[in-house]
């Protein structure tokens, strides 16, 4: 009974999160929903069109394997990144937190035009390696999927350290001794113990960069200058140029359901306190 | 009962370490340690924490190298190889386990890293399964397994690719009495089996003195002495070793003297006799005895023994033994136990005799 008053009090804490995410998100996204089945007239129309419409589909297809790059490349070096950051000398350490939290004090906006500076046409790269003689015309980095990529990536790593980093620190040492003691080398201690004791966290970070990366929008709107449109880019110029709200708001439908489904699939394989570090 | 199983062509390796030093920045982990390790024995590294043991542990195994001095195995310089080419058992605290592999993978994994066939390999699996009782457990995760079964995957896993040397790090120190008995039981048994020298790291003085053919005493990165069980029990060498592996009794003496092999000295009037088991230097020595070794007794007894008189100021019920809290004429406290069983109890405030014979008593140096 005094457990159940406790309960109850301690949900009154939550209560001011739950109040502002109803109203600021769900009762907003309720009208999206409505939108969606009543512009510009009552029935699933919109829904039935995004089945059939080409461009959509074509924006769904390019987001998802946009995502399932990003993904991967996050991975790999958000993996390094985060054995530097538990594994590496204290040098290191700092080093490794010092990328880790630099890029995730700078505004989104302003990483993706610094990206532009450094991978558009005339921009760092593409001038050095012309001066230097290396390539006569300028490589294809940026206002294309590249770009986007690259520009998501680099936002996306930090995230995806610090849940493989957590699982990583879990691991007790004495494991990792005992299979040098046994006679393995470091590589197969690293792919037999190490990484597989990993699994969690990198599963966790899976699902956090790629249900981000679904909805990611400044990125992708000016790495991709308008040629590698994603699906949240989609919904803003369905939205805000042009007259299609109905088709704007059955995509954010279907984009909310599949990262619920995903976010449901997440709570199976790892617990939420997991991923912070 | 598993049945007895022939591990192979199983040897046995002889270590001997030669003034081993250890400093973490400016602390002396160990000093100039020098201690040789039989083929074949249980030498038991003993001391409290902080004491050196460990460290000489992994510097056993490899995972530590020694600031100073040198390891010698089977008569070759080991001092710079590492840990992943010595190939000796070790079973850590806590049992290290892979948590993600099962008891089989677990079990299997040294012989993996050797290369061995894969029939060999589920052969030697399926012998050392059976050999520590994990039958029907073969395919669990370690998380499924109670503390006891983990502890017998860690020692399957560690004996099963024949190690010349098992190295134990206070592996029963999770469990509770009975299994801890019943586990050091199962590795006295394996030790027997292998013929493998063991070397056991514990801060649990009686499962040193149950376990070992020879227990090292470690304190303050020393080491202090090394000898059989009975011998360092029953004769240490200095006050640490006395009191650390059990209780003692200690008689200041005055005017000592030595007359051949024994000594003897007074204590609050009376002549107490010790056999002289180690050199003494100055005139000041304690007589040392075990509660175990001293009886309650209505008088001074005759024979070989030596008596002094006593007040009881309490017991303490043990079971098996009660021990009987005691002081001198002039305040001493002492502590005598005896067997439930062969004492009727005694009030407090009597006065009675303590009496001991003469070969069970031994010299100390005083306050040291």
């Amino acid at each position: 009974m005094t457990g159940k008053s406790a309960t109850s009090r301690k949900m009154l804490l939550l209560a001011p999160l739950l109040l502002f995410l109803g109203l600021a998100y769900v009762v907003p996204f309720l009208g999206v929903v409505r939108w969606s089945f009543t512009l510009p007239e009552p029935g699933v129309g919109q829904y039935r069109a995004l089945l059939t419409d080409p461009l959509v589909q074509s924006v769904f297809a390019r987001t998802l394997r946009i995502c399932l790059v990003v993904t991967a490349a996050t991975l790999v070096m958000a993996y390094a990144i985060a054995y530097v950051w538990v594994r590496g000398s204290s040098v290191q350490r700092m080093l490794a937190e010092f990328c880790i939290l630099v890029p995730f004090w700078i505004s989104v906006l302003t990483r993706a035009f610094g990206w532009l500076a450094m991978l558009s046409n005339r921009g760092l790269i593409n001038t050095w390696l012309q001066s230097a003689g290396i390539i006569s015309e300028p490589l294809a980095l940026a206002r294309n999927e590249l770009g986007v990529i690259i520009g998501m990536t680099h936002f996306l790593i930090p995230f995806a350290v610090f849940p493989i980093a957590s699982a990583m620190r879990s691991i007790d040492e004495r494991v990792l001794l005992a299979a040098r003691g046994m006679g393995a080398s470091r590589i197969r201690i690293f792919w037999t113990v190490f990484v597989p004791l990993t699994y969690g966290g990198l599963i966790g970070a899976a699902l956090i960069v790629f249900v981000f990366a679904l909805g990611f929008f400044v990125t992708p709107a000016i790495l991709g200058g308008g040629r590698s449109v994603m699906v949240a880019e989609l919904v803003y110029l369905r939205i805000f140029q042009s007259p299609d709200w109905g088709l704007g708001a059955a995509i954010s439908v279907v984009l909310v359901l599949f990262i619920g489904v995903l976010l449901a699939l997440m709570r199976r394989f790892i617990k939420p306190a997991h991923l912070v570090g | 009962m598993p049945q007895s199983i022939q591990l192979g062509d199983a040897k046995a390796a002889e270590i001997k370490a030669v003034s081993i030093g250890k400093t973490f920045g400016a602390f002396h982990a160990l000093r100039n340690l020098s201690l040789d390790i039989g083929r074949g024995e249980f030498l038991t590294l003993l001391g409290p924490s902080g004491s050196g043991k460990t460290t000489f542990l992994m510097i056993l195994a490899g995972f530590t190298a020694p600031t100073t001095g040198r390891l010698m195995m089977d008569g070759k310089d080991i001092t710079n190889v590492p840990a992943e080419d010595r190939s000796y058992g070790m079973v850590f605290q806590g049992y290290a386990l892979f948590p993600h592999l099962t008891v089989e993978q677990n079990i299997a994994f040294p012989l993996k890293v050797r290369g061995r066939s894969s029939a060999d390999i589920k052969r030697k699996v399926g012998e050392m399964v059976q050999r520590v009782g994990l039958t029907g457990h073969e395919t669990k995760l370690p998380a499924k397994l109670s503390g006891g079964q983990q502890q017998r995957v860690a020692l399957a896993r560690a004996l099963v690719f024949e190690p010349s040397v098992l190295l134990l790090d206070e592996p029963f120190s999770a469990l509770d009495k009975n299994l801890r008995e019943m586990m050091q039981q199962e590795v006295k048994r394996l030790h027997e089996e292998t013929g493998t020298t063991f070397v056991f790291v514990t801060h649990d003085q009686s499962e040193a003195l149950a376990l070992s053919s020879r227990v090292a005493i470690f304190n303050h990165g020393e080491l202090l002495q090394v000898g059989k069980p009975q011998d360092v029990y029953e004769r240490p060498e200095s006050r640490f070793v006395a009191e650390f592996l059990g209780e003692i009794n200690l008689l200041p003496l005055d005017a000592l003297r030595l007359e051949g092999d024994r000594a003897a000295g007074q204590f609050e009037e009376r002549t107490i006799v010790l056999n002289r088991t180690m050199a003494m230097t100055g005139p000041n020595a304690v007589a040392a005895v075990r509660p175990e070794h001293m009886v309650i007794c209505t008088g001074p007894q005759n024979g070989d023994r030596n008596a002094i008189t006593c007040r009881v100021e309490g017991a303490t019920y043990f079971g098996a033994s009660t021990k009987y809290h005691l002081k001198t004429r002039r305040g001493t406290s002492l502590a005598v136990s005896m067997p439930t069983a062969a004492t009727s109890p005694i009030a407090p405030q009597t006065d009675v005799w303590v009496s001991w014979p003469v070969h069970q008593g031994f010299l100390l140096p005083a306050g040291g």
